[in-house]
This record gives structure tokens, C-alpha cells and sequence, in this order.
């Protein structure tokens, strides 16, 4: 694999990620739980689908064969897509999505900080651009985790139910294969396995001051490096396609 | 007495100046009544109004749209939100409106009860619907109720990029494929009579007109501003190459402006009666989320509560 290789598919892994989670964030407009939320809420789904729009920019010039970044948003399988298995789960209530962006934020803060440091200039602008973003993500989130945590026992009970089903997701964000290694060497990518201990950190503080457990027996689930995913990301593209691929030549 | 009417007399002279009314000033409980009435329910058609654009962005076809129209949703919820602040210095709270409005006693305009069926809806949207709304809002920035016309001033910057934006999208599918044109025209044809609709009835059917102008809260007439929508964006059309569907759309030497069709009155107040296309769904949709949100607002009072104890009690 050359570097450009690795480097093309590096980034999808980063926008794909940002991508699927803006279209399963902006889900809630309009439906948010009180008009603030629900503001705020959108507010993150439009910096994350920021990042998305930067980087599928770049995985485009990246790989030289003239697609464009809607090209890649648009035209892609279910098989070429290397989101992380965790951004296209549904949201569910308010508790699960409050939490998988909790989760998702944290590790956020961390890679981003590390990606900043990048020897590759673009990714490097992103992310420091993007970090300034996350701080805020991260506060909101882990601040509505201690909120349900130490709030009712009905908050309770549901955000302990979405830390039970969407923990199985978490060991795949640290996974590395040979993209990885190629682009580690280059100093262009960051070390998932070094920051992994960092972020087990911050969110066990998080869940002790919210009161919440960690599930005992977990079976971590795996595939997206390998873009294999769960049934729900077909549903995502489905909708999220269906207009451009219906009039391929057309501009909108 | 004389103090009843030296209060009166300040309140007239100040609209006789043009000056704002402020929240403290005193005024006439039917003058509050009025704009508590005007200003939720424009507050509630922001609201609303959410819901027939939200339903496209999971289906925006290009990256720039979706951004766009992710930022122009949660604008109008923004703007909801300046409206209830400003409603809410007139002595009613966020609660109430809410309440009214999702038991139905409430109005929001009736065009949001017609559905967004293709993208090029929400292309005819940002440029009738959200023109016309512009036609309403710029005359509002000088209405006589100062907190209502600095919301009205944020609002109306906001207004015209989403104005904009909606031209954007027609123009993009007017000059596209044909397949995109046909997706215009049919867009047109069916927004173009909603749109004029919103204005409110004719002048000699409006009751609650007159007095709003008398008290400054409105500066223009019901037909005063749809004629003026009509002329502005017959041009535009024109420039897209698409035909408002109005046989009768004729320009008018005399007036200086052009002759059109009334609109179906009969249909405009059965929407508002309850029967339009989406009155239903408008209404359960709002009644949802609200619902469904009922724990996380208990568990927020709930854990604010428990933060003041611990404070109080260290």
C-alpha cells in the first residue's frame, strides 16, 4: 500500500465517520426534547458535518481520480464506506444519543488534539480547527451524562440502558491495521492504542460522577475497518443517496 | 382618573411619534392581547416550520445543501426562540404558549401545513414561502412594540440568506436537467396560491386589521404586501423560465403593478380550520417531541434542585 493509498483511505475513515454521525445527529432537528437542545443539538451535528465536508474534500484530491467530495458522500456502497460501527447505531431515546456523542466526543478531543500534530498539513488545519469544536461537544455531552446520571431514576435507568448497548462498540475505535502502519511511519497518523488508555480515563470519571457502570460481559464488536458494518448503515445511504443516484448527471 | 387617561395619552402620543413601546409602559390590555396573539403565533410558525424542511435534510443531494439547510432549520428555531423571549415580556410564559399551541388552540401560518414533497419544495419554500414571510418581517421591524421589532431585526438578517438560499436551489434545478425543471414547475404550481395566502385575507375581510394598523403593530395592509410579493417575484420567475400557474397574471399600466387571481379563500380557511394536508401530522409531530422529551426536562429540574441542596447544605 503507498502512503497516498493509505492516506485516501485514512481520511474516508475520518469523514465517513463524521458524515454518518451528522446524518443520524441531525435526525433530531426539529425533535429535540426543548427548543435550547435542540439548538444545541443541531449546532453539533453542523460542525461535525463541517469536518465531514473538509475531509471528504480532501480524501478527494487525495486519491487523484477525479471524484468529488459529493462523489464520495453520494456514490459509494454500503462495502466502501469506513465509518465506525458506532455512528450509525439509531439514536434512540435522548439518553443513548446523548451518550454515544459522549463517548464519541471524548475520543474526539483526544485524536483530534494528537491529529493537530500531523506531519500531513491538511489534516493538521482540520483538526486544530475541529478541536476548538469538540471542547464544546465534549462539555455538553459529558455535562447531560452526569445530568441523567444523578437526575431522576428514570434518567438513570435510561442512560445506564444506553452506556449496557452501545459499549460493545468502543473497542473498534481503537483498532489499527495497515493503513495505520503505513501512515504512523510517515508521522502522518496518530497511534489509536496510545490514546486508547487516555480516554478509558476520562470516561471512567464520567461515569463514576453520573453514578453508571460499565456492563461485565461484553462482547466488543468489529468490521468497519474492513468497511463491514451493521444492517443499519445500508438504511443510512439508502436515504441519504437516493436523490443524486436517481439523476446521475445532474448538478444540485 | 386623570391618571388613567395621562397614561392613555403617553401610549397614543408615543405611536403618534413612532416611538417604541416598551414592557414597563403602560398599554391597552387589548393591545398586549393583540400581540401576544401576533407574536406566538409567529413564534409557532418558526416552530412549525421546521418540520417541512427538517423532513429533507437526511435527503439534501449534495453536501453544501444539506449544510445549508441543517443551518437554515435550526436558524428558524432560533428565531422561534427570540419570539417566545419577546412574547414572554409581555406578562405570558414559554409554558403557556406551548401548551396552547400543541393543544391546538393556538394558529401557526397555514402554510406549513402543506407537505414538502420533493427537493425542489424546499427550493420553492426559501424563496415564496421565506419571501414572502420577508415581505411581512421588514414592515414588522418597525412595529410599535420595541421587543418585538428588535427581534423582528435580528430575524430579517437571517431572512434574506434564506431567501437567497431558496432561489439558489430553484435556480440550480431551473437551468439543470429537464428532469430538475419539471421538478420546479411542479414546485411553483403548487406553493405559488399557499404563498399568497399567507398575507391573510382580503383587506374588506380582515377584522383584526384595522385596529393593528391604528396601533402601529402592523405598518401595511393585508393586500398592500401581497400585491407587493406579486410584483417582485413575477421577474424572478420569469428569470427561471417558469410559469406562475395564474392565467389572469397580467400587468396593469395603471397601478403600475400586475393583475392576479385571488386565491381559493374556502381552502385557506379550512387549513386553518384544522384540514389541511399536514395539519394533523404538524400537530403530532410537535406533540412528540414534546412528550418524549418530558424525562430529560424532569431530569435537568431535578438534578438543578439537587445541585442547589448541596449547596445550600455546604
Amino acid at each position: 500500500m503507498t502512503t497516498q493509498e493509505a492516506l485516501f483511505k485514512y481520511t474516508l475513515r475520518l469523514s465517513d465517520t463524521s458524515l454518518i454521525l451528522a446524518q443520524r445527529l441531525s435526525e433530531w432537528t426539529s425533535k429535540g426534547p426543548f427548543l435550547e437542545e435542540d439548538l444545541a443539538l443541531t449546532n453539533i451535528a453542523l460542525d461535525i458535518l463541517g469536518q465531514a465536508n473538509s475531509l471528504l474534500e480532501y480524501a478527494a484530491k487525495t486519491e487523484g481520480k477525479g471524484r468529488s467530495s459529493d462523489d464520495l458522500a453520494f456514490f459509494r456502497n454500503e462495502r466502501e464506506f469506513y465509518n465506525t460501527l458506532l455512528v450509525e447505531q439509531p439514536n434512540g431515546d435522548y439518553a443513548q444519543t446523548i451518550l454515544r456523542q459522549c463517548l464519541i466526543d471524548n475520543f474526539d478531543l483526544l485524536f483530534y488534539q494528537e491529529l493537530a500534530k500531523s506531519k500531513d498539513e491538511t489534516l493538521a488545519a482540520i483538526a486544530a480547527k475541529s478541536i476548538k469544536e469538540i471542547t464544546y461537544h465534549v462539555r455538553h455531552t459529558s455535562s447531560w451524562v452526569d445530568r441523567f446520571g444523578n437526575g431522576t431514576e428514570e434518567s438513570h435507568t435510561r442512560i445506564q440502558n444506553a452506556l449496557n448497548e452501545l459499549w460493545r462498540f468502543t473497542d473498534e475505535l481503537f483498532e489499527m491495521n495497515e493503513v495505520d502502519a503505513v501512515l504512523l511511519k510517515e508521522k502522518i497518523a496518530v497511534d489509536l492504542q496510545a490514546i486508547k488508555p487516555l480516554w478509558k480515563k476520562q470516561v471512567d470519571a464520567i461515569l463514576e460522577k453520573a453514578n453508571l457502570k460499565l456492563p461485565e460481559t461484553v462482547f466488543m464488536q468489529t468490521g468497519s475497518r474492513n468497511a463491514k458494518h451493521t444492517e443499519h448503515l445500508g438504511y443510512i445511504l439508502a436515504e441519504m443517496q437516493y436523490l443524486p443516484r436517481m439523476h446521475p448527471t445532474a448538478k444540485w | 382618573m386623570s391618571n388613567a387617561v395621562d397614561v392613555e395619552k403617553n401610549f397614543n402620543s408615543k405611536l403618534e411619534k413612532n416611538d417604541f413601546v416598551e414592557p414597563k409602559d403602560w398599554m391597552p390590555e387589548n393591545y398586549r392581547k393583540h400581540l401576544i396573539r401576533q407574536i406566538s403565533q409567529h413564534a409557532h410558525s418558526e416552530i412549525i416550520g421546521m418540520l417541512p424542511e427538517g423532513n429533507w435534510i437526511s435527503r439534501a443531494p449534495s453536501l453544501r445543501s444539506k449544510m445549508v439547510l441543517l443551518a437554515k432549520v435550526q436558524d428558524e428555531g432560533g428565531h422561534g426562540l427570540y419570539l417566545y423571549t419577546a412574547a414572554e415580556t409581555l406578562g405570558i410564559s414559554r409554558d403557556e404558549l406551548l401548551g396552547a399551541l400543541h393543544t391546538g388552540k393556538a394558529k401557526y401560518s397555514s402554510i406549513f401545513n402543506y407537505p414538502t414533497l420533493t427537493w425542489a419544495d424546499i427550493g420553492a419554500v426559501g424563496w415564496l414561502v421565506d419571501g414572502a414571510a420577508i415581505m411581512n418581517q421588514v414592515m414588522l421591524q418597525r412595529t410599535s412594540y420595541g421587543p418585538y421589532s428588535r427581534a423582528m431585526i435580528r430575524i430579517c438578517k437571517e431572512e434574506s440568506f434564506h431567501q437567497r438560499q431558496g432561489y439558489e436551489i430553484m435556480c440550480r434545478l431551473s437551468f439543470g436537467t429537464e428532469a430538475q425543471k419539471e421538478m420546479a414547475q411542479d414546485a411553483l404550481n403548487r406553493w405559488w396560491f399557499p404563498t399568497m395566502m399567507m398575507f391573510g385575507p382580503p383587506d374588506k375581510d380582515s377584522p383584526n386589521s384595522e385596529q393593528a394598523i391604528k396601533w402601529r403593530i402592523k405598518r401595511e395592509t393585508n393586500d398592500e404586501l401581497r400585491q407587493k410579493f406579486v410584483d417582485r417575484t413575477v421577474e424572478q420567475a420569469e428569470f427561471l423560465g417558469l410559469t406562475i400557474p395564474d392565467k389572469n397574471l397580467k400587468w396593469n399600466e395603471t397601478k403600475k403593478g400586475y393583475d392576479f387571481s385571488e386565491p381559493n379563500w374556502e381552502e385557506f380557511y379550512n387549513v386553518i380550520k384544522g384540514n389541511g394536508p399536514c395539519n394533523k401530522e404538524r400537530l403530532e409531530a410537535r406533540n412528540k417531541a414534546h412528550s418524549d422529551g418530558a424525562w430529560v426536562r424532569e431530569a435537568a429540574m431535578a438534578y438543578a434542585e439537587k445541585k442547589k441542596e448541596n449547596i445550600l447544605a455546604a
